[in-house]
């Protein structure tokens, strides 16, 4: 469960999908000049990453990894099948838009309406098949991780340019150098989006592997002297007391 | 020059400044930023998307009266993916150290927009030769501004050029750095690439106001 929490906070704000790896950057530039559009894009992304994150990670697991064919029978097992991810991927995902598309279309049009001319651009969203990338290059173990990961990666951009949307059509009263107006003071402002989405680095402990080792020994380091300063410290207040008491004394003898 | 035309030409010229794919079509964004914090990724990867593009554009400029158009999209994909694929293996075969860097960066060439962007906007209306010539000179426009970015964030971040330190030693404090000048460390952490591709439009627009934006 801890797991669980742990993956969702860090998808969504330490490895934003915009502000940490730059995924999605083309749409999120061009569809977030309106909080409306934005609103209906960042839903469509979620929908479609917590279908094609799940996928590609039964694909990766049951076709292409190292000795993943070991289901069909024991000689299969020396089977790499990994330089065919990408093109797996991204046909997975260009299909599902299209299957996705169909059915949403079938049995809920109020939904399809919304999302609808949305959904064949996300085919070719970086974000889409980079949140497939990534759940295989970070090795997520299970299928409910990975549709945590869909979904929490999925989050973290929809808040990425539900924000912008806000900025620009505010900043639309505001009077930028003129050479700056539109698209360069958007890569401006979501540079400093992302310096201010760095500081969320430090909000889990357990983060990448180098920090969580780095934190183990931190542990090691501090836990054996925590303990005993902590006494001192609690010993010497109470000298502290003690003399302070005796001082009282003092005067008022 | 009697191999291009002056029409030619242009489709070489344009794309490095007044059509820049990526400081005024927005297209390609996301790779640009993710890996030039270094000027040798931002390198491998313009020559990356340079062969992709050259040889995606022909492929599909070759196909273009033969896919129908309800499907253009899926007959794409596979193209790029698998031009994509030939560039994974090649770089982990000669380069490992490099793919490793570039990591997830080159399968996102697949869905890197100016790919996409030239199949719909050129190849499928224009021959071969010439789609070749647009794709080369889209990714040429593409990759200097890589080099631009990748060269200014390595230099001021790490004081380093393809790795090797040209402004001295930090720890020794030899060069530049005897003067009491530090690295930049701001430069190296991802969201500077943002601001410094902001800068990079500025100064063009500035220099060219015919491109400025209505708000």
């Amino acid at each position: 469960m801890l797991e669980h929490v742990e993956l969702f906070f860090k998808s969504i704000f330490i490895d934003n999908m915009v502000f940490a790896v730059f995924l999605g950057m083309c749409s999120y530039l061009a569809v977030s000049k309106k909080v409306a559009t934005a609103v209906g894009l960042g839903a469509a992304v979620i929908f479609v990453l917590a279908v094609t994150v799940p996928m590609n990670w039964l694909l990766d697991k049951y076709l292409l990894q190292d000795g993943a064919l070991v289901w069909l029978g024991p000689e299969y097992a020396d089977y790499n099948l990994s330089f065919l991810s990408f093109i797996l991927f991204i046909a997975t995902i260009a299909t599902m838009v299209q299957l996705v598309e169909i059915v949403v279309e079938k049995f809920s049009p109020s939904l399809y309406n919304s999302l609808g001319i949305f959904l064949p651009l996300i085919a070719v969203n970086c974000a889409i098949l980079g949140g497939s990338l990534f759940m295989q290059a970070r090795e997520i173990e299970t299928f409910g991780l990975a549709f945590n990961y869909g979904v929490s990666s999925g989050i973290g951009w929809f808040l990425a340019i539900l924000a912008i949307a806000a900025i620009r059509e505010k900043i639309r009263y505001s009077n930028v150098p003129a050479p700056l107006r539109g698209l360069g003071i958007t890569f401006i402002i979501t540079g400093l989006m992302g310096i201010g989405f760095q500081s969320f680095g430090g909000m889990l402990t357990g983060g990448g592997e180098e920090t969580e080792e780095a934190n183990e020994q931190v542990n090691q380091v501090i836990q054996p002297e925590m303990v005993t300063p902590v006494e001192e410290v609690v010993v010497d207040k109470n000298e502290e007391i003690d003399e302070k008491v005796i001082s009282y004394n003092d005067v008022n003898k | 020059m009697a191999l291009l035309s002056k029409k030619d030409t242009n489709l070489i010229t344009d794309p490095l400044a007044d059509n820049n794919p990526i400081t005024i079509q927005v297209l390609g964004i996301c790779s640009a930023l993710a890996i030039t914090a270094e000027l040798k990724a931002s390198l491998v990867m313009a020559v990356s998307v340079m062969f992709v593009l050259g040889a995606g554009n022909v492929v599909i400029s070759l196909m273009r009266n033969i896919i129908p158009s309800k499907i253009r999209i899926i007959v794409q994909l596979i193209v790029v993916a698998t031009l994509v694929i030939i560039v994974d293996q090649v770089l982990k075969a000669f380069a490992y150290e490099l793919s490793k860097t570039l990591a997830v960066f080159v399968g996102l060439i697949i869905t890197n927009c100016i790919i996409m962007g030239r199949f719909e906007a050129f190849a499928l209306a224009n021959g071969p030769w010439r789609s070749f010539l647009d794709g080369i000179g889209n990714s040429l426009g593409y990759g200097v501004i890589l080099i631009i970015v990748g060269f200014f964030r390595e230099l001021l971040g790490s004081g380093t050029l393809f790795g090797i330190p040209v402004l001295g030693d930090p720890i020794e404090k030899t060069g530049l750095y005897a003067t009491g000048y530090e690295n930049n460390g701001f430069m190296i952490i991802p969201p500077a690439a943002l601001i410094v591709v902001g800068i990079i439009i500025w100064v063009q627009r500035s220099r060219n106001p015919a491109l400025v934006e209505e708000n």
